[in-house]
């Protein structure tokens, strides 16, 4: 009895002490890597915000960390509003953004990791289009237009066989089907690129502005992409907008642009940034994009979400300075912009915004 | 005859205690009182953090946008009880018709293997009833909604316009019943389990059916088990997170209608979906809802306790 005992405590010990010794940290030391010819760049780079980005930012980390292996990204997908706000206070060396900088903010706010006086440098680096997704029986792509977009999701227009919808596509057939609008139930980049475009195109029907937050109650709210591509997809006559790189074979609109009618891809959303002039009263490196929705050039998709990224024209500390340059480089390179497009369905940008961006980041020094 | 009265007797000797007595009284006192602890060093987290939040302004927080937070709180808290509510309702008699069935009809093997069955689904993740809910749910019921909206329409809950994909706060209740249905199965089957043989076997003596004899010997005795097993599925359904947060449209406000998509959201697949992308005073507010939450379910238990224990003398147990 006494020696069964014993021997239950001791197994109970010897258990213990074996799942502790799990627990211990890895001491093994990283296999040293044989560093390719011309790396000479070392050390962390830190830095954060849009959530739209995490994909691409993962794509261009891998490129950026295999060139240079001693080199450390982290990127915290916070969200735009946390990482603009980070920069400025100095957690972040650079920012990724679904929005540039207000001038407002740029003459109010203290940027903590610049030099002094120093301006910022913002670069647009990841174009995305948004395509306008619905589920139809039978129906694979439909010709809208801003108006009609924005009376639909303004609830003016309830059926599908509405002869706003019906003008437009001859020779297809519209069920007499109510009209389920899909939309996203949190603050998002693409509601407010979404809404930009119809209070910029069709401003007297859609009358809530430009929100990152869906303002109006009905319709069916979901959570995120993934959540509005899976309601539109469960659903019967549902109509939604989500990254276009998530709407699978789902239906999607053609927009009216100018006289055509034009489907979201790649070269499209990159063509209207560079249709769209630069905004004025900015620094030189500040390459904030005024989107021009109304735009009527042939062959551009103007539902886009442009987001950015942003850092210091001078930063107090080398290093850095030199990272954050190598990084954007990466980023803007074709590579780069290759890597993100497969990765994460974006449109990579043209060579027009390269040599601009380029121009830019070459700005960026220390003092 | 006089009866002879003993003098009052002394206090009873000590009686002696082994290591083994005091090692366990030990370690029980230790475990209560850690629960006791976790609980308070959870509702101080809940306090101190809430309280920015609950004074914050719309400026202060951008989450709370015009109002103040009680306006920010109040469909919220509405949306938790009355999904959670929605669920008992249906889990509730169906738990108690399984366990019924389990503990008093069915043959024996029978009810092992459904016992076993019943516990397993309480072993489903939250996540994957979210997937079935959206998934397979929603548009099987769509259908059904639409049917009872156009020809119903006139009732206060069944009011339009229905929603196109199913996924309303009355999906979300049903599965959230059978979310609770497995806790509360078990618990109320053990219960019934453990009636009194005698009281069963003097009913059944009496002349009583079997339904009759549940009703006299089992069910009173099992009430307070009942309600502790409906607490512990209510306490289930007021925070379940994921599962809402995949079923539920939720872009409306206080409304009782079951079948639209514009349902108030519920506080804890609010938190889950507006905390990633939360900054400074709104964790506070987010921290805030929870603690609504907290309170919420404590009324409720209380309540509930207080119910069973005014019919305690009269409950079989006795």
């Amino acid at each position: 009895m006494n020696f069964s005992r014993i021997a239950r405590i001791t197994a109970i010990g010897a258990v213990a002490a074996l799942a502790v010794t799990g627990c211990a940290a890895n001491e093994a030391a990283p296999e040293a890597s044989t560093a390719p010819e011309g790396a000479t760049l070392s050390g962390t780079l830190v830095g954060g915000g849009a959530s739209s980005q995490e994909v691409a930012v993962a794509a261009w980390t891998k490129d950026f960390q295999t060139a240079n292996p001693d080199v450390t990204v982290d990127y915290d997908p916070a969200g735009s509003g946390t990482g603009r706000e980070s920069f400025a206070a100095g957690a972040f060396a650079f920012a990724g953004s679904d929005r540039a900088f207000k001038t407002s903010e740029l003459s109010e706010m203290s940027f903590e990791t610049c030099a002094a006086d120093a301006g910022i440098v913002e670069i647009p680096a990841y174009i995305s289009p948004i395509a306008i997704i619905f589920n139809l029986d039978g129906v694979d792509s439909l010709n809208l237009d801003a108006a009609t977009v924005a009376a639909i999701f303004m609830g003016d227009i309830t059926k599908w066989n509405d002869p706003k919808i019906a003008a437009m596509n001859a020779g297809v057939e519209l069920p007499d089907l109510a009209i389920n609008t899909v939309h996203r139930s949190d603050k998002s980049g693409t509601t407010g690129n979404f809404t930009d475009y119809l209070s910029a195109t069709a401003g007297d029907v859609w009358t809530h502005g430009s929100v990152e937050e869906w303002p109006i109650a009905a319709g069916e709210s979901a959570q995120g992409t993934s959540g509005v591509v899976q309601a539109v997809e469960g659903g019967t006559g549902t109509i939604g907008y989500a990254d276009a790189s998530r709407a699978g074979d789902l239906g999607t609109v053609s927009i009216k642009v100018g006289e055509d009618f034009v489907a979201y891809s790649p070269e499209a959303a990159a063509a209207i940034v560079d249709a769209s002039p630069l905004e004025d009263g900015r620094g030189e490196g500040d390459l904030a994009v005024k989107l021009d929705r109304t735009s009527a050039e042939a062959g551009v998709y103007p539902i886009v979400l442009v987001s950015y990224l942003i850092a210091c024209e001078t930063y107090a500390d080398a290093a850095q300075a030199e990272l954050v340059k190598g990084f954007f480089t990466t980023a803007i390179s074709a590579a780069g912009q290759d890597a993100a497009a497969a990765a994460a369905g974006s449109a990579p940008i043209s060579d027009t915004i390269r040599t601009k961006a380029q121009a830019a980041i070459d700005l960026i020094s220390t003092k | 005859m006089t009866t002879t009265v003993s003098a009052p007797a002394s206090a009873p000797a000590k009686v002696a205690q082994r290591p083994g007595d005091r090692w366990f009284s030990g370690s029980a006192l230790f475990a209560g009182s850690m629960i006791l602890v976790t609980l308070a060093a959870v509702a101080v987290f809940l306090f101190v953090q809430s309280i920015p939040g609950i004074t914050a302004t719309g400026e202060e927080a951008s989450i709370l946008k015009d109002g103040d937070f009680w306006d920010y709180v109040a469909p919220l808290a509405f949306g938790t009880v009355w999904a959670a509510a929605l669920a008992l309702v249906m889990a509730v008699p169906l738990s108690i018709a399984v366990a019924l069935f389990i503990s008093h009809y069915a043959p024996r093997k029978l009810s092992q293997s459904l016992g076993y069955v019943v516990d397993l689904l309480a072993a489903v993740p939250s996540v994957v009833f979210g997937l079935w809910g959206i998934g397979v749910l929603a548009p099987a019921v769509q259908p059904a909604y639409s049917w009872l909206v156009d020809n119903a329409g006139w009732f206060p809950l069944f009011a339009g316009p229905a929603s196109g994909t199913g996924r309303t706060i009355f999906t979300a209740a049903v599965v959230l019943a059978v979310m609770v249905l497995p806790i509360m199965t078990a618990i109320c089957r053990e219960i019934f389990l453990q009636t009194p043989s005698l009281h069963e076997e003097a009913a059944l003596a009496l002349g009583a059916t079997r339904w009759e004899m549940i009703r006299m010997a089992v069910l009173p005795f099992a009430r307070g088990g009942i309600v502790s097993a409906a607490m512990l599925g209510l306490g289930r359904a007021l925070g379940e997170t994921m599962a809402v947060a995949m079923v539920l449209s939720a872009s409306g406000g206080i409304n009782f209608r079951l079948f639209t998509a514009e349902n108030p959201n519920t506080i804890p697949a609010n938190i889950a979906q507006t905390f990633p992308e939360a900054y400074g005073l709104n964790v506070n507010v987010l921290i805030a809802t929870g603690l609504i939450l907290f309170i919420v379910t404590f009324l409720v238990n209380a309540i509930a306790r207080v119910i069973v224990n005014r019919r305690k003398d009269f409950s079989g147990a006795n």
